[in-house]
Formats: C-alpha cells, sequence, structure tokens
C-alpha cells in the first residue's frame, strides 16, 4: 500500500475543488472498495479526499414524483427506506441481494455505482492485466474465467461489472447526476457505464474530477410485476454468476412495458431494449419470455470456464420474467428460488 | 477415578461441558501470535514471487530501504548464514523429500514463494516498502496441470513416515472384475482446496537482552517449531521457548513450520530486535493445499451387490521438492468385505508448494471416490444403497488382517436411518419433488483412524488445594483446554473451577502436533496417568502426617472429592489436599504422566471411528441450484469426553463437507502457474444462508483398547464420507452423477 494524503472535504464545494487540484486523487466513501483495492497496490492514489461529511446522504422526493437518492447514501438505509421499498420493490431487493449486511452498512450509493470488477488477475499484481496496467495484456481471455462477461467484450478485456444496485437501477431507467469542474449534469444510466473497447482502463464515462452527487429515479411503477434473481456459488455473500432484474406493467393480459436488465454477465449492467421492445405487447408466458432471453443472447460469447453463463442467463431471463409476471417476486431471505 | 455418582451436578467426563476458554475466547482475551508485543517491536512483511519456476536475475531494494521506517531488506542476497544441510529443515511431519528454505538462493520453484522480507519499525511502513521491492526473472517453463503429468506418475520411492502405503493386493482383483456381472468403472476427482483458518500465520519473536527467544507462533505443535528454529538456527533448546496458547483453527496447514516463522526468527537473529511477521489472507494462498487426486474406483459385485472386486487407483500432485502422501486407497480395501482388492497410489510433480494434511488427510478424498462408486453400484445392482452397505460390512479388517478394537458401525447406520427416516425413501432417481424442486436423499459411510500418539502431561496441586494439569499440546480451536480441565476434574472430584489447563507451550510435558484426530484422547489419557500418580503421592503424604486417618488401608481404601481426601469406608474421616501439600513443606506437589499406543494391542487389533451420513438436497434443475436442507451423521467414536464441544467438531466436519461437496475450489492459472482465486471473497466457503439443519447422533461405542480413557477423537471423522453423501443425494434428485467436486451450477447444468 502506497502512503498518501488524506483530506476531508465539508461541502460539494470543496470536494470539487480538491479534485480538480489534484488529478491523482480518489473520493472515499464508505471505503469498502477503495481500501481494498489501495492495499493490493491496485489503486495507488496520492490523494484520499474523504466525502463523507458532504450532505449527500438523503432521499427526496423530486418535481416529477421521483426520488432522488444522495450519493452518500448507504445501501441498507437505500434498502429499508420506506418509499423505496413501497415504490421501487426491485432495487431494494437488488441491494438485498448483494454483499452482506456489514458490507452494506458501508457502502454508499456513489461507491456502489463505481466498485470496480472483481476479475482475479485485476486484484493481482503479480500478474498483467490491460485494466489494471493497459497494454500488459488479458489473462483472463485463456485463463480462470469463470465469473467473466459473455456480453460486449472486447479482445482487450472480458470484466464484469459486479454491482447488484446498478442492475436495478438500469432496469429503473435511473439518470445520475454529477458535478464537475464544468458544473452539473446528468447522464442516463445507459450511458455512465461503458464496454471495455480498446481502453478497459475506463470504467464509466465520468470525466477526471467529476463527483456523484445522486442519483434520480423516474416516477414509474412497477411494483406489482418485479423481480431480482441473483445466481452465485452460495446462497449468500457471493457476486452474481448471473442476475437478472425484471419489471413489468401487465394490462389485460398483454405485457404494456418491459424493463430487463443483467447482471454479471457483461463489464455494464446489461440492459436489452430490443428484448423489451420484443415483450411489450406480448402475451406472458415461456414463449415470450424465452423469445425475449434469446435476443438478449443473441451476441453472447463464452470464453470456456464461463461458457455456461449464457445457458444459465437465458433460463435466469425466464425464470426472472415469470416470477415478475406471476407477482411472485424473488425473495433474499428464502433462499428457494421461486 | 472418582464415583460419578458424587459428580451429579458438576461438568464431569461424558457430560456436555461449556469451554473453559469460552469466556476468554468472545472478550478478546486469548491472545493469538500475531498479537504479543515487545518494547522495539520490528514489524516484518513478506514479498511474494510471481513466477512459478525459474531464477531470481535481479532484486532491487533499492527504493524499499528508502521509505521511512525501514530497518531491512533481506532476500536471497543477503540473508544471514543458517542450516547448511536441507535435512535441518525437516520436521516431526515432514515427507520425504528437500524441505523449502526460504530466501536460500535465486532459484523459484512455486508461484508465490517469498522472495524477500521487509522489516520496519511500523507494519505500514514494511507494507509500503513491500510493494517497492521489483524483482526480475529469468523464467523456464513450468507445469502446475497434474493431468498434464499424471501419465509421469511414480510410486514414492520413500514412505513418509506414519503412512500406510497400499497393501499388497490379495486376491485377483482384475479377474474378479472382468468377470463380475455387476460392475462401476469410473474416475473421480475434488478440486484443489486451501485450508484457510480463520486466523492468519504469524509469528512474534521476542528476543529478551541475552538472546534468549519467545516464540509466539501459530502452529499446531510447538516443540515441532522448537526443533525447526533450533535445528535451522542452530540455537539451545534451552534458548528458544515456542508458545502457541491459542491457535484460530488450522486444519492441518499448522502442522508444519511455515515460512513466516524462518522469517521472522531470521530477521530478530540478524537485527538483534524482536519481529513479528503476519502473512496476509492472499499469502495464505501460497502455503499449502489439499492435493489435487485423480481417483479410479473399479467395482464388481454379484447380482445382490455382494462386493467382488475392488480396485482404487489414485495419482496426487506433488511438489518437485518432496513427495507429500496420504492415505488415499486403503479405505477401499478396509471398509468393505472383499477377497480381491488391488489398491495403488502414485504421485506426480508439478511446479507448486508440497500439498500438506488438511482435515482427514486422504480419507475426505479417497472415500469420497468410494462411497461416490458404492452408490453407483446400488443403483447398478438395484439395491438400496444402505442395504449394499449391510451386505458387504467388514468385521474385521482385511487389510491388515486385525480385529477391530470397536466398530459401531451398525448402530450409526440404524440410528442414523431411523433419524433421517431414510425408508421413506423412493428408490428412483428424480422421483421425489417438493414443488418445482427436485428432492433427492443419499448417504454414505465414514471412516478415519483412531489413535493415541507418546504424550506425556503434569499435574500439580497447589497448597490451597487448586489443581493444574499440563501438556506441550495444541488446542487449534478442538477444545483441548476443556478436555483436559476435565479430566483432572474427574480425576479428583474437583468443580472445574478448581482445575487450570495449562497447553501451548514448548516448555511443558512433551506432546506430539495436535493433529489426526488423537489429542483428545491422547492428551487425556496423559493427564489421568498424571493425576494417579499425584493421587499416590499425596496418599503417601497424608499418610506420614500426625493423627493421619489413612494410617491403616491401602491407596484403594481413599476416595478424592471436594478437594480432601477421604477415607472411603468413612467418608468423614478426610484431610483437604491443600493441607497435605502444607505439610509436607512444599507450594505445590506435582507428578507427570504419560500414555502411549500398546504395542501388544496393536498387533492384534485395529482402531477406527466410523459414520454414517444422510442426506437431503433440494434442487432447481432448471436453474441448477443446490441446497442442503438436512443432514445427519450418526458417529461411533468410543467415549465421547465431551458432547458439547465433540458436537460441534462434527458440525464443523460436515459444513466442510458442503464446501468441499458445491463450493471450495481454488483456480489455478495453468499458464501462468498460479492461484488466482485468492481471496474470501472469490474462495468459496458456506456461509450460514448454505446451511439448514444439521442433526449429529454419537452411537453407543465401548471401545477398552484404543486408548486408556476410551476415547478414539472425532476431530476429523465428520468431513469424511459427507461429500459423498451430499453428491449421493444430487444423483437421487436429478439423475445426474457428478464425479468431480464441487458440484457447482454449471456442472448441474452440464
Ligand atoms: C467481500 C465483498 C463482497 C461484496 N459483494 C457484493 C455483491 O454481492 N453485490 C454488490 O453489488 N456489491 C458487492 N460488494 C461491493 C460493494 O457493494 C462495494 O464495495 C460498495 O458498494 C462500494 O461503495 P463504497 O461507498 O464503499 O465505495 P468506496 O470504496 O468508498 O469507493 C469506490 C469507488 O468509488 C469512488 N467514489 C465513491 N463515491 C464517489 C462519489 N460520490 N463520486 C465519485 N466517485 C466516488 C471512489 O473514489 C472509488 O473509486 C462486495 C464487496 C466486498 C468487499
Ligand atoms: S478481464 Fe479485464 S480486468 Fe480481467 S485480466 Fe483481462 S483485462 Fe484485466
Amino acid at each position: 500500500m502506497k502512503r498518501f494524503d488524506y483530506v476531508r472535504a465539508n461541502d460539494v464545494g470543496e470536494a470539487v475543488a480538491a479534485l480538480a487540484a489534484s488529478p491523482a486523487a480518489r473520493i472515499i466513501a464508505g471505503g469498502t472498495n477503495l481500501v481494498d483495492l489501495m492495499k493490493y497496490d491496485v489503486e495507488t492514489p496520492e490523494r484520499v479526499i474523504d466525502i463523507n461529511r458532504l450532505p449527500l446522504n438523503t432521499i427526496e422526493a423530486t418535481e416529477s414524483g421521483g426520488l432522488k437518492i444522495g450519493a452518500l447514501v448507504s445501501n441498507a438505509d437505500l434498502a429499508y427506506d420506506s418509499r423505496i421499498a413501497e415504490r421501487y420493490p426491485l432495487l431494494s431487493s437488488a441491494l438485498l441481494a448483494g454483499a452482506s449486511p456489514q458490507l452494506r452498512n458501508l457502502a454508499t450509493t456513489g461507491g456502489n455505482l463505481l466498485q470496480r470488477t472483481r476479475c482475479y488477475y485485476f486484484y493481482d499484481t503479480g500478474t498483467p492485466c490491460n485494466k489494471r496496467e493497459p497494454g500488459s495484456g488479458c489473462p483472463a481471455i485463456e485463463g480462470v474465467n469463470r465469473i467473466h462477461a459473455i456480453l460486449g467484450t472486447s479482445d482487450q478485456c472480458i470484466a464484469t461489472h459486479p454491482s447488484d444496485m446498478c442492475v436495478a437501477m438500469a432496469a429503473l431507467d435511473a439518470k445520475v447526476h454529477v458535478i464537475g469542474p464544468g458544473g452539473e449534469r446528468t447522464i442516463a444510466f445507459e450511458d455512465f457505464h461503458r464496454l471495455p473497447g480498446d481502453m478497459p482502463e475506463k470504467d464509466t464515462n465520468l470525466q477526471p474530477g467529476d463527483l456523484i452527487t445522486a442519483v434520480e429515479l423516474p416516477a414509474e411503477d412497477f411494483t406489482a410485476h418485479h423481480s431480482y434473481l441473483k445466481l452465485r456459488d452460495r446462497q449468500s455473500y457471493a457476486f452474481a454468476l448471473v442476475s437478472v432484474a425484471a419489471a413489468l406493467k401487465i394490462e389485460d393480459g398483454r405485457i404494456t412495458q418491459a424493463r430487463l436488465a443483467l447482471g454479471g454477465v457483461a463489464h455494464k449492467p446489461w440492459r436489452d431494449t430490443e428484448a423489451e421492445a420484443m415483450l411489450k405487447n406480448s402475451t406472458p408466458g415461456v414463449a415470450s419470455f424465452s423469445a425475449a432471453a434469446a435476443k438478449v443472447l443473441e451476441t453472447a460469447r463464452g470464453y470456456g470456464e464461463n461458457s455456461f453463463k449464457i445457458d444459465l442467463a437465458r433460463r435466469a431471463i425466464v425464470r426472472t420474467l415469470k416470477q415478475a409476471a406471476d407477482g411472485t417476486p424473488q425473495s433474499q431471505t428464502d433462499k428457494r428460488i421461486r | 477415578m472418582a464415583d460419578t455418582a458424587t459428580l451429579i451436578g458438576r461438568p464431569s467426563i461424558g457430560q456436555p461441558t461449556r469451554r473453559v476458554d469460552g469466556p476468554l475466547k468472545v472478550s478478546g482475551g486469548a491472545r493469538y501470535a500475531g498479537e504479543y508485543f515487545a518494547d522495539d517491536l520490528l514489524h516484518g512483511y513478506v514479498v511474494s514471487g510471481s513466477i512459478a519456476k525459474g531464477r531470481i536475475l535481479s532484486i532491487d531494494t533499492s527504493a524499499a530501504m528508502a521509505i521511512p521506517g525501514v530497518v531491512e531488506v533481506f532476500t536471497h542476497e543477503n540473508r544471514p548464514r543458517t542450516a547448511w544441510f536441507d535435512s535441518k529443515y525437516q520436521d516431526q511431519v515432514a515427507p520425504p523429500g528437500s524441505p523449502f528454505r526460504p530466501l536460500y538462493g535465486d532459484g523459484i520453484l512455486y508461484s508465490g514463494q517469498p522472495i524477500a522480507l521487509v522489516v520496519a519499525e511500523s507494519f505500514e511502513a514494511a507494507r509500503d516498502a513491500a510493494a517497492l521491492v521489483k524483482a526480475t526473472y529469468a523464467p523456464e517453463e513450468h507445469i502446475t496441470d497434474l493431468d498434464a503429468v499424471k501419465g509421469q506418475s511414480y510410486v514414492p520411492p520413500k514412505k513418509r513416515s506414519g503412512i500406510a502405503p497400499p497393501p499388497e493386493p490379495r486376491g485377483d482383483a482384475e479377474a474378479a472384475f472382468a468377470k463380475a456381472p455387476v460392475k462401476v468403472h469410473e474416475t473421480y476427482r475434488v478440486a484443489v482446496e486451501h485450508h484457510n483458518p480463520m486466523e492468519p500465520f504469524a509469528t512474534t519473536v521476542v528476543r529478551d537482552a541475552g538472546g534468549k527467544l519467545t516464540i509466539y507462533d501459530k502452529t499446531q505443535g510447538s516443540q515441532n517449531a522448537q526443533a525447526y528454529v533450533t535445528g535451522v538456527f542452530g540455537l539451545n533448546q534451552s534458548d528458544v521457548t515456542v508458545v502457541n496458547a491459542f491457535v484460530g483453527g488450522a486444519f492441518g496447514i499448522g502442522l508444519r513450520p511455515q515460512h513466516q516463522l524462518f522469517l521472522a526468527v531470521m530477521a530478530a537473529q540478524a537485527l538483534e530486535r524482536s519481529v513479528r511477521v503476519v502473512l496476509t489472507r492472499d499469502q495464505m494462498f501460497t502455503l499449502s493445499y489439499r492435493p489435487e487426486t485423480i481417483q479410479t474406483l473399479s467395482l464388481g459385485s454379484a447380482p445382490g451387490g455382494k462386493l467382488d472386486a475392488i480396485m482404487h487407483h489414485a495419482v496426487a500432485g506433488t511438489s518437485h521438492f518432496e513427495d507429500y502422501q496420504e492415505v488415499v486407497v486403503n479405505w477401499a480395501g478396509l471398509l468393505y468385505g472383499c477377497d480381491n482388492v488391488k489398491l495403488s497410489y502414485e504421485l506426480a510433480k508439478i511446479d507448486t508448494y508440497t500439498p500438506s494434511d488438511m482435515r482427514a488427510p486422504g480419507a475426505t478424498l479417497g472415500v469420497f471416490a468410494l462411497e461416490s462408486a458404492m452408490d453407483e453400484l446400488a443403483y447398478a445392482a438395484g439395491v438400496d444403497p444402505l442395504q449394499l452397505r449391510l451386505t458387504n460390512y467388514a468385521d474385521f479388517d482385511q487389510n491388515e488382517d486385525k480385529k477391530f478394537t470397536s466398530k459401531a458401525l451398525i448402530s450409526c447406520y440404524e440410528q442414523g436411518a431411523e433419524r433421517f427416516g431414510w425408508s421413506k425413501r423412493s428408490a428412483e432417481p428424480r422421483s421425489m419433488r417438493d414443488g418445482h424442486e427436485l428432492v433427492g436423499w443419499g448417504m454414505a459411510t465414514g471412516v478415519w483412524e483412531a489413535k493415541i500418539n507418546k504424550t506425556a502431561a503434569r499435574a500439580s496441586l497447589t497448597e490451597t488445594g487448586h489443581l493444574e494439569v499440563s501438556s506441550a499440546t495444541s488446542d487449534i480451536g478442538t477444545g483441548t483446554y476443556t478436555v483436559m480441565a476435565l479430566t483432572g476434574a474427574d480425576a479428583f472430584g474437583l468443580p472445574i473451577e478448581h482445575v487450570t489447563a495449562r497447553l501451548g507451550d514448548s516448555s511443558l510435558p512433551t506432546a506430539p502436533v495436535e493433529g489426526g484426530s488423537w489429542a483428545a484422547a491422547s492428551t487425556s489419557s496423559a493427564v489421568v496417568d498424571a493425576c494417579d500418580k499425584l493421587k499416590q503421592a499425596l496418599f503417601k503424604q497424608a499418610q506420614s502426617m500426625p493423627d493421619s486417618p489413612f494410617g491403616n488401608v491401602d491407596f484403594d481404601g481413599v476416595a478424592f472429592r471436594d478437594g480432601r481426601m477421604m477415607l472411603a469406608a468413612d467418608e468423614g474421616s478426610s484431610v483437604k489436599l491443600g493441607e497435605i501439600v502444607r505439610s509436607a513443606r512444599q507450594h505445590r506437589m506435582e507428578a507427570e504422566g504419560s500414555a502411549a499406543p500398546d504395542s501388544a494391542t496393536q498387533k492384534e487389533y485395529v482402531s477406527y471411528t466410523h459414520s454414517a451420513i444422510f442426506v437431503e438436497v433440494k434442487v432447481d434443475e432448471e436453474l441448477g441450484v443446490v441446497r442442503v436442507t438436512r443432514i445427519v451423521n450418526a458417529v461411533a467414536a468410543g467415549k465421547i469426553l465431551n458432547p458439547k464441544a465433540a458436537r460441534s467438531q462434527i458440525l464443523g466436519g460436515v459444513v466442510m463437507a458442503m464446501g468441499a461437496a458445491l463450493e471450495e475450489e481454488t483456480f489455478a492459472d495453468h499458464n501462468l502457474g498460479r492461484f488466482m482465486n485468492h481471496n474470501f471473497a472469490e474462495y468459496h466457503v458456506p456461509v450460514n444462508a448454505d446451511v439448514q439443519d444439521i442433526d449429529v447422533i454419537f452411537v453407543e461405542e465401548p471401545d477398552d483398547k484404543t486408548s486408556p480413557i476410551g476415547a478414539k477423537g472425532i476431530g476429523e471423522i465428520g468431513i469424511v464420507g459427507t461429500t459423498a453423501a451430499i453428491a449421493n443425494a444430487v444423483y437421487h434428485a436429478t439423475g445426474k452423477r457428478i464425479r468431480d467436486l464441487p458440484i457447482t451450477i454449471d456442472k448441474i447444468l452440464a
């Protein structure tokens, strides 16, 4: 672990100024990912800017009837917030599928968006890795890749984004509010994370000096038909091999709106609007769900150990859509899959 | 021993007793190796290498040395001289070969090998500097993939001490197999597993002004570590004390000295300072592991399932510098009666560190294969899996042609099956359901050796009547403290609060490493002997007291209870034990005792613990998700000294088996020759949500031959066979036979 300076920002302006002053700095929120990466010498910031005193820990109603979640709201507070639990149960469920209670108490909304991949090589400075050290190579492609991506990969990197929260946010059409040297702006969730392409070192489209201030959820009601299903190597406290967030509106036996996003399969939460369009106006059932799944996985590619994920994702999509359509969302405490 | 009737209401042998070290552990009062302090303590941080094989060309420590607080960076270039002969690096449990010598030369033998030790005034400075040590290498071609070398397997030329090689073949297994009407012939594998105890490896070397060393080490044997240190560094035994008062789990990885011990002592000697070295969780994956083993099992039987041929062949990976061996195949010739048996065990060399004993070494692997194959045979022969075991029940050990000291396995089968409800099982695979989940019921047998090892203990009574029992054994979380205290309390009829147990210190009476499930039986037998001798000494002294009521009786005529010695025939005539000590003008009286295996018994008898395991799984077949919903493990292990701790041991073994069956796997990147998932986020062991109903039964099993105290040991039996029972239940649920552990989602879907 490299030595670093520590500064504490007292308001948003101070944080933005501190970031601008030292581009090699890193923000620390919950620290549950950053500190590990620093101990592994993967992140070696010269300066760490603590934003925990910033007033970004509230959830507020927006004028358009949605909710705006401050970047410092913890994953636990967010999951158990009554407005979230009642109006956005899909997000609550995804949060509770993630990590452990202790981690969720510390982890923040902003930090969760920016958590880095769990690729084994990325964490191990004794090995090459294009994401950690551009140009050094990607040993995962022909190596240990059980947990790696099957969609949107490149010949430079096949890492996944490991978040659960973000999968639900992608499905819910969230927006990310940021403030940077050039002022405030919002980024559609779809455009927030990026695919690896030939710049796997870049996880997102944030600009240097950007601070996330909030995530906004639009006013939409998927409470009747939603589910978050996470498949993993043990019943709790493991990252997703594949996860699916599904949200539907069903009227008179027809799907009138559909949202479908996957976790654990790509460098970003994988939302497929074409598959959603196919579901729209269809009758809920195995036929339409399977067709949507086939659409999502049309371009999927396995790398050996992770090839099973293609079939698993197909099955998971069908099951999650069924859970959503039936109004029997997956419980995150009863481990039996519905 | 005291009359048990008088002990009611007081913990004693055979009654569930809380751990005497429990309060210390939950309050943070129990100190582990990395938690001792000394004035001016230096901190060492290990730098691990990144290639699997080759040479270090250069190693640049200048940037590390420039970090404020760094005192020294040790590498193979500047390491102080230590013993020249590799035999000096040998320890009690070392397999044949040339033990790894840290920082010995520029050669790299495995990925993650320690290549430098940074020593600094603070841990943070040492860690900071460690990242700046830069090595360049001349890599050589490596092979870490056992499949690539299994064709070059060999019978180990030198046997590892204490490990029985496969017995000579009996009958003609090939011919019998060829003509058997029912056959199973399959290959089984278990992934590489790392021990991963909670406590990381750590050593704190406290050096006094005169140069004497007190070494707090994470080890399963303080005297083994002491002998290693004195041998390697040429020190006198009287100048080195090794303490391991508390050990936060080990599972076998603490049997042999690990490299942090060498490095900490080396630095302390070179710098003439106290030094602590703690390994990181990731570095724990650069130590030993359970060897990958490829097993082929062939079973041939008559139509009803009566075995007529068993062949079990195993090829296990080992390092290039040592021939690690464990008992993998012998179980197949022991567990069932069969006249045509051929067992073989071979090794193949790969470029990793030497594997090591891991909870029930060998049996965990071998019995998984055997009990999976037996399940396959049951289906092939069309008989109930439990019935098949009974049909082939072995009344004596055909491997050695000896009798069992005791074997209550039938009771395990009966009581386990009854508790589980086995009779309600429908035989067909895929025939039981709960909603959309498939339900599977599987069973298996477990077996593990029971033995005692030569162990000494001391009993000492103070003038206030307090008893202390001690031995250089270890308590790796298994409950040795409690069993020792219980034994002492029982022998003297004292409340357990009046007894102190001491262990984990090389200066105490000689004991072997804590492993093989022998500690409780060996140590408590030695404590009984020491207490017996002390009681006799007290009796003699009491007889010489003025007005002694014991003048006219012999030793059999007295009893010990509640801190007093009394006439058995007249309990009113008694003397306080403390008074007897004072009458000898002493502060304490003590005696040493010991226990050892009885060679006459061993000529005629063998001793094993047995178990029958019944498992229910529920499988969401479409998604490949397996949940273990119920396990009954019925165990026969002689006298159960402390049922509460014993149950915990079995629970721990069962949960570890769930990990091995469904989750645990260290992934190797064979291109890099390196284990990759070296942390607890990515190396999966069971969590609470994985563990549901586990029921432990201890069946009655009187045994007067295994150990003087009647116990056999329960540290390992819980894991043996349980993996097979889970895999068998998965087969019963799904009709899919998975012979390659762990059974993960992808394998169910395949
Ligand atoms: C063992 C383990 C298991 C886990 N399992 C799961 C799981 O199953 N599912 C899951 O979804 N997650 C899981 N997590 C990840 C966890 O959710 C993340 O670590 C956490 O959300 C990160 O939040 P944080 O506030 O601690 O971020 P930090 O570690 O503080 O920061 C992470 C990154 O975000 C940046 N950052 C933080 N806040 C801001 C901001 N406001 N603006 C700009 N940049 C910012 C930091 O600079 C840093 O680069 C697991 C983590 C661990 C350690
Ligand atoms: S997949 Fe990406 S993160 Fe992993 S080794 Fe390759 S480049 Fe690095």
